[in-house]
């Protein structure tokens, strides 16, 4: 029991659950045709139908059943003001099989030349007296009745009367925005609590203005819009509800990295050993002493941002990209690029950081700006 | 007993004064058309179309997210009345306010129900961008609708931000404190944020700590007096009024576009 508490510990460790996730992402949501067809044979789609769900509901029961016998994974996840994000994970997890269920079956229609099943029940009008009226009438007893015995059951949280002189350790924001706080490990403050939430709304809300394909509007489907689904979900499923979970369940003391059954032991001690890149050009690879003048420090950091904005996009749109520039043309590309270089950036530093130790690309703490 | 009470009924849809508050009249809604004059004849329903294609009533494609946002909203609504009755937004004043609202308070339920209400409508709000996502429904001609709706969603996560602060207790001000500290790191305006440093003549900062975004959010330096009055205001006020206006434009639009998304 304690072997298998310690490798699941282990397993938790962001590098390692990162890398996990991303090696089974794109097969379990193929972004073309390539994959499609991989989790097609590897026979992933099955997860996607009523054993699949039933499966995936029982080992996520089976681990927190497990979990809850454990005393310290008690402590994080009865938390009162935790308990909202275990009910969110297992409301994520239905919802995503709910629709992926529903776009295979579609995908499957399709594929036999039927229209999805949606537009088969659109064509019986219904009136709104009674029959949706009713199903709103269900849905508000439910949620109401959901509310007063979550209300009844669990007190809501009330910790001693604030005191600005002693802080808690870990400071926590509130859940929603953790996902943000983790990608502080990452990043500086103003990109991870300024820029980065401006680009997540402003990539938003630019989605119907990124994803011209007229296909795919009004039911649920991936075949017809496989790019973007993935891509969504990606942002979804692991840039959004793995960073708040992380966040929430597996960071501790210091901010430092605990496993589900681990202790929070404010103790706990990790090494610093981070250094920029460009103290990496110049004092391991060239041997010399950091250069005074600023730019000529940071002209190693200046070259990789400039070759990532400026070159990676001109590239991507001539070779694997190549049918996304066409159908967008040149402004709408370049937006989209921006976009996901940008998202991509987050994973990539991560590497940066988990493999080379690197904490910024461009460090320039006179002003403030580190990259 | 249910014969009488069909049989009062019957005769208190024939007085003067339901006639007078319902459109409809008294007429049992049984034909087509009274079906379709209900929904016509109420202000609340007639949100909605008189008919509807009928996948759009189904809880697999619907998920009733949005609407149960909005309902959720209502219950916040209600109950944040309510605990505005008892809660000064003071330092003095608000935790103990906080205490008595349970111990004291009939009824001292109201702060739960508001509290995992709040969280209930985050998640709803979230589900239903995902649902919105996964049907494809931000496509032309719901584009607008869609930025409506991500606004709402930033709206309801600053509502419940602002809401955070207002217990008063290490969890309130320290959860504030890790989020405004981002603020003084915006880049030109906050005072730890790069480039704030050149906003300068000579000696003279203008973006110091007393002068740039967190100041401006927090109505001082650091969580306290200012912050708990700014906070308080923005949501039982400010913010309700701003969400307000945007889920006018988004429920009306999801009318003007066509009503809920459908294959074509």
């Amino acid at each position: 029991m304690e072997s298998l508490k310690a490798i699941i510990n282990a397993a938790c460790a962001p590098e390692i659950m990162f890398t996990a996730i991303l090696l089974v992402f794109f097969f379990l949501f193929p972004p073309n045709d390539w994959f499609y067809k991989a989790s097609k044979k590897l026979g992933l789609n099955k997860l996607w139908t009523k054993n699949g769900g039933i499966g995936i509901f029982v080992v996520m029961i089976l681990f927190f059943a497990f979990g809850l016998s454990d005393d310290n994974f008690r402590l994080i996840v009865i938390k009162p003001d935790n308990v909202p994000i275990v009910g969110l994970l297992f409301l994520v997890v239905f919802f995503l099989w709910l629709s992926l269920k529903q776009a295979w079956e579609n995908d499957k229609r399709i594929e036999e030349g039927k229209p999805p099943a949606e537009a088969d029940d659109a064509k019986e009008k219904v009136l709104v007296w009674p029959d949706l009226v009713y199903i709103e009438l269900i849905a508000l007893v439910v949620i109401s009745a959901l509310l007063l015995v979550w209300a009844i059951g669990l007190g809501a949280p009330l910790e001693e009367p604030a005191n600005p002189t002693v802080s808690p350790n870990p400071s926590k924001a509130p859940w929603y925005f953790l996902g943000l706080q983790e990608m502080l490990v990452y990043f500086d403050p103003w990109i991870a609590g300024v820029v980065f939430p401006t680009v997540i709304i402003l990539g938003f809300m630019a989605i119907p203005f990124l994803d011209n394909n007229p296909k795919g509007c009004g039911y649920y489907s991936v075949k017809d819009r496989k790019m973007a689904v993935s891509i969504f979900l990606f942002f979804w499923l692991v840039l959004w509800i793995f960073l708040i979970s992380t966040g929430t369940f597996l960071r501790g003391p210091n901010w430092n990295f605990f496993g589900p059954f681990e202790y929070w032991d404010p103790h706990k001690l990790v090494a610093l050993t981070n250094l920029n890149l460009s103290e990496l050009i110049y004092m391991i690879i060239l041997k010399r002493p950091l250069p005074e003048n600023i730019f000529l420090r940071e002209a190693g950091g200046f070259i990789v941002m400039g070759i990532y904005f400026g070159l990676i996009p001109l590239i991507l749109a001539k070779t694997f990209l190549k049918d996304v520039y066409q159908r967008l043309g040149p402004v709408r590309y370049s937006i989209f690029i921006v976009f996901l270089l940008l998202a991509i950036s987050l994973p990539i530093k991560m590497y940066l950081r988990w493999g080379f130790n690197i904490k910024y690309i461009i460090a320039i703490p006179e002003f403030f700006f580190n990259i | 007993m249910s014969e009488g009470n069909n049989k009062f009924l019957e005769n208190f849809k024939k007085t003067q004064l339901y006639r007078a508050i319902f459109r409809t009249g008294g007429a049992p809604i049984s034909t087509h058309k009274q079906r379709i004059l209900v929904t016509l004849n109420n202000v609340f329903l007639h949100l909605h179309p008189i008919r509807l294609p009928k996948h759009a009533v189904k809880v697999k494609y619907t998920w009733c997210m949005g609407g149960l946002s909005f309902f959720v909203f209502l219950v916040l609504t209600i109950t944040g009345i309510l605990l505005m009755f008892y809660y000064r937004p003071t330092v003095e004043y608000a935790y103990g306010d906080i205490i008595d609202l349970s111990e004291q308070v009939p009824l001292g339920l109201m702060r739960e129900i508001h509290r995992w209400g709040a969280h209930l409508m985050v998640i709803t709000v979230w589900l239903h961008m995902f649902r919105v996502f996964m049907t494809g429904s931000y496509k032309p001609p719901r584009e607008f609708n869609w930025m409506v709706g991500v606004i709402l969603l930033v709206l309801t996560m600053l509502m419940s931000f602002t809401g955070y602060l207002l217990p008063w207790d290490q969890l309130a001000i320290w959860a504030i404190t890790v989020g405004s500290n981002m603020a003084g790191a915006t880049p030109l305006l906050g005072a730890s944020g790069p480039g704030a440093s050149l906003l300068a003549i000579g000696d003279v900062n203008f973006v110091h700590a007393a002068s740039d975004a967190r100041f401006a959010m927090l109505g001082g330096r650091f969580v306290g007096e200012g912050a708990l009055l700014r906070f308080y205001v923005l949501h039982c006020i400010g913010l309700p009024f701003v969400i307000m206006i945007f889920m006018i434009v988004h429920f009306w639009r999801v009318r003007k576009d066509g009503g809920i998304s459908g294959p074509t």
